[in-house]
């Protein structure tokens, strides 16, 4: 296929070639970025909690009327104790927060104690000798808390327990080598603590973006926080006793107290609703990027097809005359299949630049990452082979015109 | 002649369905995806307190100190600790200023509630009510001697007084909350500025209107602790409330009214002194570093705008500029494809100027009809648009007239626009030509 001929017609279209390249670039350009965007977005809400999800809700027990923190305490041990005698009920614990809760306690960390910059942030829970069983974490190193470590705190004092469970992700961030078990930290307070257990994996309360460098970072005290708001339980049901364990456990706490307060709309939440909540603004971007790609391909798609069979019909002569001198249909559809792979290949060249462009302003104005050069190569395809998709329609319609058309006045 | 030209359009646009439907198509996509967007980022953009922005001012201070600093950027803290706050209210240097915090407390049973009830509000200086510009169904808020003497006032918000004594007035009232009682003096109208720019240390900026406001000095006495956020830094020694309050730990939002660029600068010139004093007693061992920056800026500061709305929106518009190319291309090949007629009409004397009010007002219609189908779309778009953002966010979305007539305005001038360049071709048609041809 004699490639000069075909830019030499291109000449005489040019408004209509440069509009068609122009549409492939600027599409180019938003698809990878938006796919880039998904990417990262789906990846995001894809990572593992580590814990037991799929048997697990959590109850947001408000205080109402208990005046100080020994009440509270004693509130919080009967509560416990009501829980885990629920037949549908495997374990519970009580904690200051949860993984994917969102905000949340964090401590900066640091190896000595006159060191003035942390060393790494991690978050807090607070959880008794139950909380591992109850979360379904792997203890990978050490032993769990014992019942007698356990005591309960009060929220306006800073006081660092002697034991401590961290998960793996901090354990290697303090002590890279692997030696962290039985070693110490500082947790904002002159204070050592020692490390007794490390377990495999833990996420964070908070997933948004500032946290994402101390991913996985948390560490677990032995004791109960005797917040003067209220408490989060935290539930495991037995396999396949969720929906039951729900409907009880509220149920059973006001029947041990009624001064408290259950959110009848989200004071339980199982932990599919929590999962669903954490990650609600990436899923939605995920799927507004994807309908937008989706329609944006089709549009770009029906444009291509639309302003080829203008073309098409616009040439039916010339077409006429290349078939009666002798050209086969093959020659016609090859014709503009090349055709538009040239104003593709053109638009796709500039479309990348726009792409890299654009991801590298979005770097600058909205802290997105530098997108990989694969998703530019990867939307050069797709762009080329919507493209050849496009025309194929057009172009079939042409090779069918018949010689006859050459001798016909219009 | 208009309807004449209208008439011809239609004809135009019938002899070739697929393509008008592929234009009215992209501009109806495009235009629906730009508005529904559009309509979240209006939402979450916009001026709280529109009248007053340019007048309040949060000031920060650094207690931490450069090496502590919150993003390792060399910021301020974004509230105050006890000690800076409460040296901010006694120089007293602004015309009015507030401290706050959020509370949180519980209304006990009582009446036919059997069960206690969830409130959540602030802890407030009474120049917090004519600083913002409270408004007040009922009542008043409290002077500045109620604030001395820890007057156990509160100020019910319509809802909350609604749900607790029905629709009457309850000023004048007693209400218990979290074990102590309080005088209700003042009910506000429904009040909700969005971004909740006041307090956008301990929240994203969006959520439902505060339950009550209690005197800030008051709270302190019933040691109620913060319901926001509480940020504190290097080794702490705290054993109880007078330890917190004497500790680096910051909790505390100021707000002062600053009415002109005069005051702004004797403002500021006093931070840069208290904190310059602070360096000098050796409380700081670090040069003053302050801020003081007004509503829009702290807005800003503080990104309440969501990065998923921008990017969205960005996305979007793009997305839409893509299908105005996509028109250009098609309008062209649809006038281009009329030559023979456009020579006709101008051989009998049609001017230029004709040919483009006739192509123009093509145009106009495929506008149009995008911009319905893109009104329809935005509909569906904004009633579903809690898939794609946060429920918070997503129920501020709404579509009002003024966002219906941007998306038919923003279809067809856009439709208009992009009918230029093929006009401008059509209206160079040489009619000697196209009629030699034919």
């Amino acid at each position: 296929m004699q490639i000069q001929p075909i830019l030499a017609a291109l000449r005489h279209h040019k408004a209509g070639t440069v509009l068609i390249a122009l549409q492939i670039a600027l599409t180019l350009a938003i698809v990878c970025n938006a796919l880039f965007i998904i990417h990262q977005r789906v990846a995001h809400l894809s990572e593992p909690s580590g814990i037991d999800e799929a048997n697990l809700f959590v109850i947001d027990s408000q205080w109402a009327g208990q005046s100080s923190e020994k009440q509270i305490d004693a509130q919080m041990q009967a509560d416990l104790a009501v829980l885990r005698q629920l037949p549908a009920v495997r374990d519970a614990t009580a904690s200051n927060s949860y993984p994917l809760q969102g905000g949340g306690w964090d401590d900066l960390i640091t190896l000595t104690p006159d060191q003035v910059q942390k060393t790494t942030d991690a978050t807090v829970y607070f959880g008794d000798e139950h909380f591992l069983d109850t979360l379904g974490i792997k203890l990978i190193a050490g032993r769990n808390f014992r019942a007698d470590e356990v005591e309960p705190m009060s929220p306006r004092v800073a006081a660092t327990p002697p034991a401590v469970i961290v998960t793996k992700a901090l354990a290697d961030r303090l002590y890279p080598d692997g030696s962290a078990l039985g070693k110490q930290f500082y947790a904002m307070t002159t204070t050592p603590t020692t490390i007794v257990g490390i377990v495999q994996r833990l996420q964070r309360a908070e997933v948004d973006t500032w946290s994402r460098e101390y991913a996985y970072q948390a560490l677990i005290w032995p004791r109960r926080l005797d917040g003067t708001f209220g408490t989060k339980y935290i539930v495991r049901a037995k396999p396949g006793e969720l929906a039951a364990a729900m409907r009880e456990a509220p149920k059973a706490l006001y029947a041990q107290s009624r001064l408290r307060i259950i959110d009848p709309k989200d004071g339980a939440l199982s932990f599919a609703e929590v999962r669903h909540r954490a990650y609600d603004s990436d899923r939605g971007t995920a799927i507004l990027m994807g309908i937008i790609c989706a329609v944006l391909l089709a549009i770009t798609g029906a444009g291509i097809i639309g302003l080829t069979s203008f073309w098409v019909g616009q040439r039916r002569k010339q077409i006429g005359i290349r078939r009666a001198l002798g050209a086969t249909r093959r020659d016609i559809l090859r014709y503009f299949q090349t055709e538009n792979l040239l104003i593709a290949g053109a638009g796709v060249v500039l479309g990348a630049i726009l792409a890299i462009g654009l991801n590298l302003w979005m770097m600058q104005q909205l802290a997105m990452d530098r997108m990989p050069l694969l998703y530019v190569l990867g939307g050069v395809v797709v762009l080329l082979a919507l493209g050849q998709g496009a025309v194929f329609a057009p172009a079939l319609r042409a090779s069918r015109v018949s010689p006859v058309e050459a001798t016909r006045s219009v | 002649m208009f309807g004449y030209y209208l008439d011809l359009a239609l004809r135009s646009l019938k002899r070739n369905p697929a393509l008008t439907a592929l234009m009215v198509v992209a501009i109806g996509f495009g235009v629906a995806a730009s508005m529904i967007t559009y309509s979240v980022f209006r939402a979450v953009s916009g001026n709280p307190i529109p009248d007053k922005s340019a007048q309040l001012f949060t000031p920060q201070i650094d207690s931490w100190g450069p090496q502590q600093s919150f993003n390792g950027d060399g910021e301020p803290p974004q509230a105050l600790d006890y000690t800076d706050a409460m040296a901010l209210m006694r120089a007293h240097a602004a015309k009015r200023q507030t401290l706050l915090y959020p509370v949180q407390l519980s209304v006990m049973p009582g009446g036919n509630r059997s069960l206690p009830v969830k409130a959540e509000g602030y802890a407030v200086y009474g120049d917090f009510f004519p600083m913002f510009e409270v408004p007040f169904r009922y009542g008043n808020g409290w002077n500045t001697a109620q604030d001395d003497s820890r007057a156990p006032v509160i100020i019910l918000s319509e809802e909350f007084s609604q749900k607790l004594f029905g629709d009457t007035d309850s000023v004048g009232r007693e209400i218990n909350l979290g074990g102590h009682d309080y005088h209700i003096v003042g009910v506000t109208r429904h009040w909700n500025p969005v971004p909740r720019f006041y307090n956008l240390f301990s929240s994203y900026g969006f959520q439902e209107p505060a339950d009550f406001y209690i005197p800030f000095t008051r709270a302190l006495d019933l040691r109620i602790a913060t319901a926001g956020n509480n940020s504190c830094r290097g080794k702490l020694n705290i054993n109880g409330w007078d330890g917190w309050l004497r500790s680096n730990c910051v909790w505390i939002s100021p707000w002062v009214e600053l009415d002109s660029p005069a005051e702004v600068v004797r403002y500021r010139n006093f931070l840069q002194g208290y904190a310059a004093e602070q360096q000098s007693s050796g409380r700081f061992n670090w040069a003053p570093n302050v801020r003081l920056r007004d509503v829009t800026q702290w807005l800003d500061f503080m990104h309440v705008v969501p990065p998923e709305s921008r990017i969205s929106l960005i996305v979007s518009l793009g997305f839409f500029v893509i299908c105005l190319v996509n028109t250009v291309g098609l309008l062209l090949a649809k006038f281009m494809r009329r030559a023979g007629e456009i020579g006709v009409r101008r051989a009998l004397g049609a001017s230029r100027r004709e040919i483009y009010m006739q192509f123009l007002i093509e145009a106009g219609t495929v506008g149009f009809a995008g911009g319905l189908l893109g009104l329809l779309l935005t509909v569906v778009g904004v009633s579903g648009v809690g898939l794609l953002f946060k429920p918070q966010i997503a129920r501020l979305a709404h579509v009002d007239l003024s966002l219906m007539a941007l998306t038919l305005a923003v279809a067809i001038v856009a439709t208009v626009i992009a009918a230029f360049y093929p006009t401008w071709r059509a209206a160079h048609v040489q009619p000697a030509w196209h009629l030699r041809s034919n």
